[in-house]
């Protein structure tokens, strides 16, 4: 298998993903690590709740795979991304890709990041001191 | 027919609950079903945009529904 897509309600596991990822057939490994900030436009951020439309999260997540195995030679490509509550600091999303060359593994690390943010049905809530706001819901 | 429609986010507090349950005629579309949910949940039409999923793919206004269709309402995704 060149791909690896995972949901979870656990802490996500870096090592694993780059122990994953690596292969004796790699020039260069991109990795993407999405940290909790402390704060969203200078206000107090607490902590973050992330849900997720499992089914449907799993298969955009391998669709967006899909659309950078076409588009650049690359080797492996690993989603892993978190639901249920984080606190700053912790890792919601790691991104990994393998490629013979860096130029590959830049591009398409960056292209999975920026369409997940766009297409994969997961929502965050943001909690701050004065309340809750799902992120993006409201013009 | 009966049809269920799960929820997500910003939506299943707006329906407040997960799921619910809307009767349509049986050759109702996509847009058939925004304007309904929009009658009865007048608050969908302050989000800054929502799609129809079914059966797991974003769906588009004119797609027609089915009886034991999945259906889900998803708002603007913040992933990542």
């Amino acid at each position: 298998m060149n791909t690896q897509i995972l949901l979870s309600a656990q802490t996500l596991d870096i090592q694993s993903c780059i122990d994953w990822i690596m292969s004796p057939e790699s020039g260069g490994i991109d990795v993407f690590i999405g940290t909790v900030r402390n704060a969203t436009k200078g206000k107090k951020v607490l902590k973050l709740d992330f849900e997720a439309y499992e089914p449907m999260a799993i298969s955009e997540m391998n669709k967006i795979a899909a659309q950078a195995f076409e588009r650049w030679p690359v080797q492996k490509i690993l989603i892993h991304h978190r639901t249920g509550l984080l606190q700053v600091g912790e890792v919601p999303v790691v991104i990994a890709v393998s490629a013979a060359h860096r130029d590959a593994a830049f591009d398409a690390c960056r292209y999975i990041i920026d369409i997940l943010k766009q297409t994969v049905p997961i929502w965050k809530k943001e909690s701050f001191e004065d309340g809750d706001v799902w992120v993006a819901a409201h013009p | 027919m009966k049809i269920n429609i799960l929820a997500f986010g910003v939506t299943r507090e707006i329906f407040g609950s997960s799921e619910i349950s809307l009767e349509m005629t049986n050759d109702a579309t996509i847009s058939n079903l925004k304007y309904l949910l929009e009658q009865q949940y007048p608050r969908l039409k302050q989000l800054s945009s929502y799609m129809l999923a079914v059966n797991n793919e974003y769906a588009l206004p004119g797609d027609t529904i089915h009886e034991r269709d999945e259906i889900a309402i998803i708002p603007p995704v913040s992933g990542g």
